[in-house]
């Protein structure tokens, strides 16, 4: 840029933090790649339960996007365009599992919906239906924890959006439902799509609310960040791999993002 | 369709209480200042903003009666509104951009399509339906906008500031399309502006609104040769100077006597176009006129003249031809004497 007229020399005191920061952040990803048994990587991936974890993770995460997606871009509509009062306690509360540790989260999951819970336990008395420990309880701890992500990302698009198109949407018959579907959702959509993916990579990374509220059965619950976890106090090798598939996951959703953000970070 | 509207609004510092009434096939500017509310009160016509109080009626059917507890919202109001900037839908297409109106009326799709290129044609956009809204030029764009207010057969057509988006050549194209759709269109237009060339050009009707208040209505002519407020004498060009008429002078209420060609008396406004002002370094003799000691305060080319505000007793704005400012040699803070012919003051009551 012609904005740097010493061709962009970097300040010592900045430069030698920021390689020591990248260092810090590249390093473990290298050591990853380096460790990998790359000669058994097939066998490795071809053994029981790796399958089994990698399509739980994926569904459940899938799901608690679709579920995020219905209830939160709704959610952040009523946050950006409402005029309700109590709007800037409601966005605090909304955004609580952001800061909340994940754990703390399955705690409090388990409290209202185990069947002694406050909402659980009446479902339970009734129906027999019992949530902890079960797929679903997956997919309510990773909706819990990422649908924040898509809310916040989707409330921002709508407030950068041009809030004048829904006027000249009313004054063309559209009520504001009408409105929201034909305008509103058209305008902001990539920016709902870039909080779906990050919402996506947040639940398919979830662990701690996951493991506390749902616990670590193979095949029901166990996601691909437990797996990794338990292979790796019995076999190393298998929690790398695990690891090489989620960083693998991850990378295709850091490139699905670029266009984006990173794409919109180089002016 | 005749738009009755008494519209009362407080809005952060903005307090606007306006009157207007807009017959069928009638075009009614709204002239102001920024900051003046006009667009306030566009919001409030179209149903966007809820006036504080007072009522809007169409044709009769009360579109807002505050008194009653009436508002009809804006999606359920018959009009059209075409914004500054255009506002095409960007996700959409052209054509799809027309159809929008007669979609959500739950207009058949075969009778959109006809309608709206039926539209596009009118204003001159054939072929251009299947474009993206990025893909057209500001004037295209406005044409569209146009379009897209008028194929529903509105009863009501606002106009915000439709050509200040536009530059000057494009202006003067989509103003005289403008003026010929606004002719055949037979509802009520009501047009907020803040160029009075807009106002002059396209309106059968002037309201002037400042600080939220109507200062002045009238013809478009009416309002150019006889302005009730500096805002307006400035918009038409003129120096206004309100006095009290005594016989053939009119007493200044800023001080100084203006020398007039008829008889008047009580209030009025002795109003002094630029042009027929005459500026000399020194106290000019002979026919009697009205001769004023001034300082020159600032000078801006116009066309091919030079516009001299003159602080004095007497404030004046002269046009003097770029040779003669050159010849007198003037500078800012310069002693000149300002003459006017008695005959060039209009005079009409306050």
């Amino acid at each position: 840029m012609s904005r740097a007229p010493d061709g962009g020399r970097i300040p010592a005191p900045l430069l030698v933090p920021a390689a020591l920061g990248t260092a810090f952040l590249v390093l473990p990803v290298v050591g990853l790649l380096v460790r990998a048994p790359w000669s058994s990587l097939g066998a490795q991936l071809a053994a029981p339960g790796v399958g089994e974890a990698l399509r739980l993770s994926l569904i459940s995460a899938t799901l608690a996007t679709l579920v995020s997606l219905v209830l939160g871009v709704p959610l952040a509509w009523v946050l950006a365009r409402s005029r309700i009062r109590g709007r800037s306690v409601l966005r605090a509360l909304v955004t609580v599992p952001l800061v909340l540790p994940p754990v703390v989260g399955g705690v409090a999951l388990f409290l209202v919906l185990g069947r002694r819970g406050v909402l659980g336990g009446p479902l339970y008395d009734a129906f027999g239906i019992s949530i902890p420990f079960t797929t679903t309880a997956v997919v309510l701890a990773e909706t819990f924890v990422a649908m924040p992500f898509l809310v916040i990302s989707v409330e921002g698009a709508l407030r950068a959006g041009d809030a004048r198109f829904e006027d000249v949407a009313a004054t063309l018959g559209a009520d504001r439902w009408t409105t929201f579907r034909r305008v509103t959702l058209p305008l902001v959509a990539p920016g709902v799509a870039a909080g779906a993916v990050l919402c996506w990579a947040r639940a398919l990374g979830e662990f701690g609310a996951t493991i506390t509220f749902a616990g670590n059965f193979p095949g029901t619950t166990q996601t691909m960040p437990l797996a990794v976890y338990l292979a790796l106090q019995r076999e190393p090798e298998a929690a790398i791999v695990l690891s090489l598939i989620l960083l693998a996951v991850s990378l295709a959703t850091l490139l699905l993002l670029r266009d984006r953000w990173l794409g919109r970070a180089v002016p | 369709m005749t738009l009755q509207a008494s519209v009362a609004l407080r809005h952060g510092s903005l307090d606007l209480a306006v009157d207007l009434e807009v017959a069928d096939g009638e075009v009614l500017a709204v002239l102001g200042p920024n900051g003046a509310g006009k667009s306030t009160l566009l919001r409030v016509l179209a149903g966007l903003l809820p006036p504080g109080g007072g009522r809007v009626a169409v044709d009769g059917t009360p579109w807002d009666d505050v008194a009653a507890g009436t508002h009809l919202p804006a999606h359920r109001r018959p009009l059209g509104v075409v914004f500054q900037d255009a506002l095409l839908f960007p996700h959409l297409t052209v054509a799809d951009n027309v159809e929008f109106g007669l979609r959500t009326r739950g207009v058949r799709k075969a009778e959109r399509r006809t309608a709206a290129r039926a539209w596009l044609t009118r204003v001159g956009l054939d072929g251009l339906g299947d474009r993206r809204p990025a893909q057209l030029s500001g004037g295209q764009a406005q044409r569209a906008a146009l379009a897209r207010a008028l194929v529903g057969r509105p009863a009501v057509l606002l106009l915000d500031e439709p050509l200040s988006a536009l530059d000057a050549r494009t202006r003067l194209v989509v103003r005289a399309e403008l003026r010929r759709h606004l002719t055949a269109f037979s509802g009520s237009t009501v047009l907020v502006t803040h160029d009075p060339v807009d106002a002059m050009a396209l309106a059968d009707r002037v309201v002037v609104v400042e600080e939220g208040r109507v200062v002045q209505t009238g013809t478009p002519d009416e309002v150019n040769k006889r302005p009730r407020t500096d805002y307006v004498a400035r918009l038409a060009g003129l120096s206004l100077l309100p006095g009290t008429g005594e016989g053939r002078v009119v007493r200044l209420d800023g001080g100084g006597v203006v020398a007039v060609a008829e008889e008047t008396s009580g209030p009025v406004f002795a109003a002094v176009r630029p042009e027929s002002v005459a500026l000399y370094l020194t106290r000019p003799e002979g026919s009697p006129r009205n001769v004023w000691p001034a300082r020159l305060a600032g000078a801006t080319p116009h066309g091919a003249t030079v516009r001299c505000e003159l602080a004095g007793e007497v404030p004046l704005v002269a046009d003097v031809t770029a040779g003669a400012f050159a010849e007198l040699g003037l500078e800012p803070g310069a002693a000149v004497w300002a003459t006017v012919k008695a005959s060039e003051v209009a005079v009409y009551a306050r």
